[in-house]
C-alpha cells in the first residue's frame, strides 16, 4: 500500500492503495465516484472511460501508480450540472436504455469532440467503436454526437 | 410482513408529509375495478391499515407522483407506465415524478420484467387509476363552482370552465378532492383523444443516468459493507474437492475466505484486494457429471435428429402420406451455439443477513423469486426479508435467475456482515445460464404445382426444454404437419435469453421458408401471404396467431422497403410473431465491387398502441441490433466442460461500425398494447440471411454467421 495523490475533476484526492490498483477501483471503492462503470476489466467495452489530460482512457487497466500529476476527469466532473453539450444531446436524443454503459459512451464522445469538434460519420464510428452498448443504442449515440457537435460551435 | 410494510409505509409517510395535504389515491395493479381504489389518509397510514397496492398522489403544489413497481432494465417501463396514468389524468407531464417501488408481491401482482408483458398486463388498470383521479378533481371543481361536471374540461393539470373562463389547477383542488367519494365506474378516454400516449417522451431517469448517479446494484454502498467474489468450478460437470486459501487469507484487506456448495468466496474490504486474493486460491475439483465439449454436442445433435424417441408437439393430418406423394421435398438443417447474456452490468447483489431479518438490494428481473429462494435457503420466512430494487444495467433474461442473490445471502449469513457479491465479466461469461444450443431439421413436401402439402420440424436442444414453438406460423396453414423435439440434459446450465427459443427458431424457420419459396418459384412475400390466406380460409387445427395482424406487418414492410422494386439491391424478408406482437423485416444489401454490404433493415412492427414513441422506436432498433449482432458473432463453445470465451476479447458483441441503418414503422391499429421488449429481435437473423442468399446465392444455416464458409467475401456492416 502507498499513498497516491490524484488530481480528479480539478480537485486533489488521496488514496492509500496498492500500486497496481486500477484507477477504476480507486474511483469506485476509495473515492465513492461510481459514475465510472466496470464492464470487462480488460479495456474491451469502454464502460470505464475517463479523460486523462483530455484524452479518453480506460480506467479499468490504468494502474493508479501510472497517473502521476496528470489531470483526470470523470463523468462527475464533466460538467457541474450535467449540462455539458454531450450530456444535453444525450438527453435530447433520449439515448439511454438501461443506461449502464452511457457514462463511458459520453466520456468517449466528449473526448472525441475535444479533439475533433466536427467529426465525420466514419470518424464517429471509429472513435466510438471501443464502447459496447448491449442494448443497441448505437444509432442514437451517433445522432447525439452530431447534435452535441452542433451545440459546441 | 412487518419489515416489508414498514419500508413501504415509510415511503408513503414521507410523501404524505411532503405533500402536506393533497390527494393520494391508492389503487390495485391486480384489479381492474375502480371501486377498489381508495383515498389514502394520514390516519390510514398511521394505523397501517392500507389495502391498496400502488398510488398516485397530487400535492397542493401540483406535483404528481406515480409509483412504478416493475424492475427497470432499459425497457423504459418507468417512463411508459406513468405516461398511461398521466394520459387519463390529463396531467402536465412536466410535473410528474416517478418513484420505483420496493418489492412487495402481496401488493404488486407480476412485479417481474420478462416476456414483454408489463404494459399489456397493466394497461387497463393504469388508465382507470388516472381516470378516477381526474373524475374526482372535476367533481371537486364542479362543487366549488356550483356547475355541472359535464361542463368542465381538463388539460395539463388544470380544470377549466369554458363558459366562465374559470380555471383551477389540480394542486389547488387536490386536498378537497381527497374528501370526495371514489367513483365505482369511470369513463376512459376515446383512444383518438390521446395526447400523451403515442408521443415521444424522454426517459424519466435520463439526467441521473448521464451524470453517473449511483442507480445500479454495482453502485450500491452501505457503511461497513464487505465485497465478496466467488470462485466457481471452471468446468461444468465438476465439483469442489479441496481448497487451500492460506495465501488469500494472508493478503491485505481480506477478511475471510469461506466455502459453500461448490463455491469459494473471498471476502474483503475492496474489490481490487479481493480480486487479487482470489487469484491465489489453490482449488482442486473432481468429476461430478458429464464433461462435455462442443464437438460432443455437434455429434449428439446429428444422432438425436434421427432419434426414434421424440416428444410430439403438434400433429396435423397425415405427414407420412404427404411426403410419399410429394413432387418435391426440401430438407434443411440449422444450428446455433450457446450464448451468454452479458448484460453490461455484471451480476451483483447486496445482502445483510441479521438476527431479525434479511435485507437484499440489487438488480433482479424477478424479485419475488429471489426473496422466495433466499427464504428457502436460509429458512427465514419471506415476511422477514426485504428487497429493494436498483436499476438494472441490462438483463436479457439473465436476471430472471436468483443464483447471484442466493450467493450474496449465503456469504452474508456465513460471515455475519453486510456483503455485496460482485461477479467479474469472466465470472459472468463462464458462470453459465446460457441461451441453449439447438439444431433444427426442417422438411417440406411440395405438390406438382408448388403447394406446401407437408411440413416437418424437429428441434434438438441441450437443456432447451421444448425447442419448438409448435403453434407458430406456418402451423395452421399446412394440411399435414409434424413438430417434435428431443432434449439432451447437460451439466451446462441454460435459461431464458431475450425472446427464449424464438431468438434462433425464427431465423431457422424464416430462412427455411425462404428456401421453400425459391424451390416453388414463388416470391417469398407472396409465398407467406398465400399461406396466411390458406390458414384464414381453411384453417388446419388450432390457430394461435392473428392472421390479419401478421399479414398487415408483412404488407407494411414490403411497402416501406419497396420490396421487389429495387434493381440494384438484394432484399431478404422475414416475419415473426412472438410475445403477442408481430414484426416483419426486410434486410437490404448493396453489392459494391463484388462485395455485399448490409445497408439497411426495414421494420414493420405491430405491438398494438405505441405508448411512448421514443422508447418503442429504440426498443425495436435495439432488438434488431441485438438480433443481428448475435446472429453474426455470438458463440460460447466448450472444451472439456470449460467455456472457450471468457470476456469481450473472445466473445464478440456487435459494435457501432457494424450496425446498419434501421428504419422502423409501426402499424397503428388501436389494439391495446401487446408488448415490445422482445418481438423485434427474432426476425432479424432470417431477414439478413435471406438477403445474403439473394446477393450471393449462398444459404447461411449456422450461427454465428461469421464462421460460415458462405461468409467469405461478405462484408456485413463494416463500411467500405
Amino acid at each position: 500500500m502507498a499513498q497516491y495523490k490524484l488530481k480528479i475533476n480539478g480537485r486533489s484526492y488521496e488514496a492509500d492503495v496498492d500500486a497496481d490498483t486500477p484507477l477504476l477501483w480507486v474511483l469506485r471503492d476509495n473515492l465513492g465516484m461510481v459514475g465510472t462503470k466496470y464492464g470487462c476489466g480488460i479495456a474491451q467495452c469502454g464502460a470505464c472511460t475517463v479523460h486523462m489530460n483530455g484524452t479518453a482512457v480506460r480506467s479499468c487497466t490504468l494502474p493508479v501508480s501510472a497517473i502521476g500529476t496528470k489531470a483526470i476527469t470523470t463523468i462527475e466532473g464533466l460538467s457541474e450540472k450535467g449540462d455539458h453539450p454531450v450530456q444535453l444531446a444525450w438527453n435530447e436524443v433520449d439515448v439511454p436504455q438501461c443506461g449502464y454503459c452511457q457514462t463511458g459512451q459520453i466520456m468517449s464522445a466528449s473526448a472525441l469532440l475535444n479533439k475533433n469538434p466536427k467529426p465525420t460519420a466514419d470518424q464517429i464510428d471509429t472513435a466510438m467503436n471501443g464502447n459496447i452498448c448491449r442494448c443497441g443504442t448505437y444509432h442514437r449515440i451517433r445522432e447525439a454526437i452530431v447534435v452535441a457537435s452542433n451545440k459546441m460551435k | 410482513m412487518a419489515t416489508l410494510q414498514k419500508t413501504t409505509r415509510r415511503n408513503f409517510m414521507k410523501l404524505a408529509a411532503a405533500a402536506g395535504g393533497g390527494l393520494m389515491l391508492g389503487f390495485h395493479w391486480s384489479s381492474t375495478s375502480a371501486a377498489t381504489m381508495e383515498v389514502i389518509t394520514d390516519a390510514g397510514i398511521a394505523s397501517g391499515e392500507i389495502t391498496f397496492n400502488s398510488y398516485l398522489s397530487i400535492s397542493p403544489d401540483g406535483i404528481i407522483t406515480i409509483l412504478s413497481p416493475n424492475p427497470e432494465l432499459g425497457q423504459n417501463i418507468k417512463t411508459s407506465f406513468p405516461m398511461i396514468v398521466a394520459e387519463e389524468l390529463d396531467a402536465d407531464w412536466s410535473k410528474v415524478k416517478v418513484v420505483q417501488a420496493p418489492l412487495d408481491t402481496k401488493k404488486f401482482e407480476r412485479q417481474v420484467t420478462g416476456g414483454s408483458g408489463a404494459v399489456p398486463h397493466s394497461w387497463e388498470r393504469l388508465r382507470k387509476a388516472g381516470a378516477t383521479a381526474r373524475h374526482m378533481l372535476v367533481e371537486t371543481a364542479a362543487k366549488r363552482w356550483n356547475v355541472n361536471a359535464s361542463s368542465l374540461t381538463t388539460e395539463k393539470s388544470i380544470v377549466l370552465h369554458r363558459e366562465s373562463g374559470r380555471k383551477l389547477t389540480y394542486g389547488e383542488l387536490a386536498t378537497e378532492a381527497s374528501g370526495m367519494a371514489v367513483p365505482e365506474t369511470v369513463k376512459l378516454k376515446d383512444k383518438k383523444d390521446f395526447k400523451l400516449i403515442g408521443t415521444a417522451v424522454r426517459n424519466v431517469d435520463n439526467h441521473e443516468m448521464i451524470t453517473g448517479k449511483p442507480l445500479y446494484g454495482m453502485d450500491f454502498h452501505r457503511e461497513g459493507m464487505l465485497i465478496a467474489m466467488v470462485e466457481r468450478p471452471a468446468a461444468f460437470g465438476m465439483k469442489l474437492k479441496s481448497v487451500d486459501s492460506a495465501a488469500a487469507k494472508a493478503m491485505p484487506g481480506i477478511v475471510d475466505v469461506v466455502t459453500f456448495k461448490n463455491n469459494v468466496a473471498v471476502v474483503g474490504k475492496s474489490t481490487w484486494q479481493v480480486l487479487k486474493a482470489r487469484k491465489t486460491l489453490k482449488i482442486e475439483y473432481e468429476k461430478d457429471g458429464n464433461i462435455e465439449s462442443t464437438s460432443d454436442h455437434d455429434k449428439l445433435f446429428k444422432d438425436l435428429l434421427d432419434s426414434k424417441e421424440a416428444t410430439v408437439r403438434r400433429q396435423d393430418g397425415d405427414v407420412e402420406t404427404a411426403f410419399k406423394n410429394a413432387a418435391k421435398i426440401i430438407k434443411s438443417e440449422y444450428q446455433c451455439p450457446f450464448l451468454s447474456h452479458s448484460p453490461m452490468e455484471p451480476m451483483n447483489f447486496f445482502a445483510h443477513v441479521r438476527e431479525d431479518g434479511v435485507e437484499l438490494v440489487g438488480p433482479s428481473q424477478t424479485p419475488e423469486r429471489a426473496v422466495g429462494e433466499v427464504s428457502k435457503l436460509l429458512n427465514i420466512p419471506v415476511e422477514k426479508i426485504t428487497l429493494d430494487l436498483t436499476r438494472l444495467g441490462g438483463g436479457f433474461g439473465r436476471r430472471l435467475q436468483a443464483d447471484y442473490v442466493l450467493e450474496a445471502a449465503e456469504v452474508s449469513s456465513i460471515v455475519k456482515a453486510p456483503v455485496k457479491v460482485i461477479w467479474t465479466r469472466e465470472d459472468d461469461m463462464t458462470g453459465g445460464i446460457y441461451r441453449p444450443a439447438v439444431r433444427y431439421r426442417f422438411e417440406a413436401a411440395l405438390d406438382a404445382t408448388g403447394n406446401m402439402i407437408g411440413y416437418k420440424l424437429r428441434g434438438v436442444g441441450i437443456n432447451a426444454g421444448n425447442s419448438t414453438r409448435e403453434d407458430n406460423f406456418p402451423s395452421g396453414a399446412v394440411d399435414n404437419l409434424l413438430i417434435d423435439s428431443v432434449e439432451h440434459k447437460s451439466p451446462i446450465t441454460t435459461g431464458a435469453w431475450r425472446a427464449p427459443i424464438t431468438n434462433f427458431l425464427a431465423f431457422a424457420e424464416q430462412a427455411f421458408l425462404d428456401e421453400v419459396a425459391f424451390s416453388a418459384n414463388m416470391d417469398p412475400v407472396k409465398f407467406r401471404l398465400n399461406l396466411l390466406d390458406r390458414a384464414k380460409q381453411t384453417p388446419v387445427g388450432a390457430i394461435k396467431y392473428d392472421i390479419d395482424r401478421m399479414k398487415a406487418v408483412i404488407e407494411l414492410a414490403a411497402e416501406k422497403s419497396g420490396w421487389g422494386t429495387k434493381k440494384n439491391l438484394s432484399q431478404g424478408f422475414s416475419v415473426y410473431f412472438s410475445h403477442r406482437s408481430y414484426v416483419a423485416q426486410v434486410a437490404e444489401i448493396e453489392t459494391r465491387k463484388g462485395n455485399p454490404v448490409l445497408k439497411k433493415i426495414y421494420v414493420a412492427a405491430d405491438c398494438g398502441i405505441v405508448v411512448n414513441l421514443s422508447g418503442a422506436y429504440q426498443q425495436v432498433r435495439g432488438g434488431v441490433v441485438d438480433g443481428f449482432g448475435h446472429a453474426m458473432f455470438g458463440k460460447i463453445t466448450f472444451k472439456d466442460g470449460v467455456p472457450d470465451q471468457k470476456n469481450f476479447n473472445s466473445y464478440r458483441l456487435v459494435r457501432m461500425k457494424e450496425v446498419p441503418e434501421v428504419d422502423v414503422h409501426f402499424v397503428n391499429n388501436g389494439i391495446d398494447p401487446t408488448g415490445l421488449g422482445e418481438p423485434a429481435l427474432p426476425p432479424t437473423g432470417g431477414a439478413v440471411a435471406n438477403a445474403i442468399f439473394k446477393a450471393t446465392g449462398k444459404r447461411l444455416k449456422n450461427q454465428p454467421f461469421v464462421l460460415e464458409e458462405e461468409m467469405k467475401g461478405v462484408n456485413l456492416g463494416e463500411k467500405l
